[in-house]
């Protein structure tokens, strides 16, 4: 059994069972993670450059353990240290990496679809790893495996996602992903933060957090970009923690119990306060495991694939 | 490549002697079932190996720890092959340092199956021993691994196939002779 696409643009008509091989295939490397001795030499030979244009803690280190478990050699290359810096186009400069005989490109970008430009140009495996406000693809697979851990399924879940929708690559794949997998969604954020096209991806919307959390089986609480304030599509830090914000005080006065992912990196105390982020029903520390298996699993069927 | 069934090598009742015997000779061999435990290779020899050790577990009147390993990882053929096998996942509930392990597959052949799955093993811990036994050997090792049990020596061509049906997976147990149709 292969996966029938061959390279990881995003997850807009990835089909279904595409999505649960990876989830399988996650959950066996989970295992791996779990032993003593947590590496395997399944992609010996096999070699992978990440390519960085865009600052990134956790993805970029998710990806490259993810690489290091599974044996792969690997080649870093960030946007400040390279010839980029002298003009080279980005063109060139990957089209110079994959002359290097490269199997993969993991690479995160600014501008929306430039992954899959670059899969026109290289002989590689092209595995998007954030590019712009388009997609998130892998971050999106971690946020439903960790669903699926927790409730064991995905289907018919109600999912609130919270926040920038519209400038939010996690949100987007995170739509696509979990209406393929059958979930049902509300979005919710401040008007400004509505995508201009929130009725062509087919999900409800409201702007009452407390709606959207009554509603939940599960939110996804996204990142405020703080340097977005005084673009005038934001209130104060204040104001949008009042509004929007998973309070400590909201989070009490809920009758269900509603399990909290959050993609990371955490404004505390702006979209969620510590004893919320930190509480029992968190799941963002499982989340960054999974992360790892996930890319993982991705990383094993797309070069296998070749 | 289609497939045609040539003749049954072994019928239910044969293979449930084979496992009888085979369950045996393991008890006998091991000296004892202290620290031992069965472990099968993925899909087939799973359910070999729980058979076993139920066996071993009724003759001994005790329960043998029985685990499942998934080699997939450990292969050396992941650029060669068109279709990835599927990744189910390694399933050893218990510790194998200090263990006298019996790993249990269907068929051996080349032997590179059984070679991933030593060094999968090797991976979880330090076994005392590891013991191969498998249903059927059919020759053509390209490795230097003999099993330990065998329930059945048959000497096939290479475009020759053995399947081995299992009642959980194929609804029955049988051992077949197939042989690659001709064009």
């Amino acid at each position: 059994m292969s996966l029938s696409i061959n390279n990881l643009f995003g997850l807009e008509g990835v089909p279904k069972e595409d999505i649960n091989q990876i989830f399988d295939t996650a959950f066996s490397f989970r295992e791996v993670l779990e032993r003593e001795v947590k590496k395997v030499p399944t992609l010996k030979g096999i070699t992978i450059v990440n390519l960085f244009f865009e600052p990134s803690t956790r993805t970029k280190n998710s990806f490259a353990l993810a690489e290091k478990r599974l044996s792969a050699d690997t080649v870093n290359f960030s946007a400040s240290s390279s010839s980029l810096k002298k003009g080279e186009s980005l063109k060139d400069t990957v089209q110079n990496l994959c002359a290097m005989k490269l199997d993969v490109v993991v690479m995160r970008h600014s501008v929306p679809g430039s992954v899959r430009m670059l899969s026109k140009f290289v002989d590689a495996v092209v595995i998007n790893a954030g590019d712009g406000t388009h997609e998130h693809p892998t971050q999106a697979l971690l946020d439903m495996m960790s669903l699926k851990e927790k409730f064991g399924k995905i289907e018919d879940l109600n999912i609130a996602i919270i926040g920038d929708i519209k400038h939010s690559r996690v949100a987007r794949s995170n739509i696509y992903g979990l209406k393929t997998m059958g979930a049902n969604i509300k979005i919710c954020g401040p008007p400004t933060f509505m995508p201009a096209d929130v009725e062509a991806l087919g999900v409800d919307y409201t702007y009452d957090i407390d709606e959207a959390l009554n509603f939940a089986d599960a939110v996804n609480v996204l990142r405020i970009q703080k340097e977005r304030q005084g673009s005038g599509l934001l209130p104060s830090m204040r104001e949008y923690r009042q509004e929007f914000g998973l309070t400590k005080e909201r989070m009490n006065n809920l009758e269900n119990k509603v399990t909290i992912l959050h993609p990371g990196p955490m404004n505390r105390q702006i979209e969620i306060d510590s004893e919320v982020a930190d509480g029992e029903n968190s799941i963002i520390l499982e989340q960054v495991l999974n992360g790892v298996a996930i890319r993982m699993a991705v990383l094993f069927l797309l070069s296998g694939n070749r | 490549m289609n497939y045609i069934t040539k003749k049954t090598i072994s019928d239910s009742k044969t293979l449930k002697r084979m496992i009888a015997r085979l369950s045996h000779e393991i008890l006998e061999k091991s000296e004892g079932i202290e620290d031992l435990c069965i472990i099968g290779i993925r899909t087939r020899g799973e359910f070999i190996a729980k058979r076993i050790a139920q066996k071993i577990g009724d003759i001994e009147d005790t329960e043998l720890p029985a685990g499942i390993l998934d080699v997939v990882m450990y292969r050396d053929d992941f650029r060669d092959r068109n279709e990835l096998p599927r990744l189910k996942g390694t399933d050893i509930p218990f510790d194998v340092d200090n263990k006298k392990v019996i790993l249990v597959d269907d068929v051996i052949y080349t032997g590179r199956t059984v070679r991933a799955a030593l060094d999968a093993i090797t991976d979880l811990g330090r076994p005392s021993s590891i013991k191969l036994a498998v249903l059927i050997d059919r020759g053509h090792r390209e490795m230097p691994i003999m099993p330990d049990f065998v329930g059945k020596n048959f000497s096939t061509a290479t475009e020759e196939e053995i399947q081995v049906k299992i009642e959980e997976i194929d609804g029955e147990d049988r051992i077949l002779l197939k042989e690659a149709e001709k064009k």
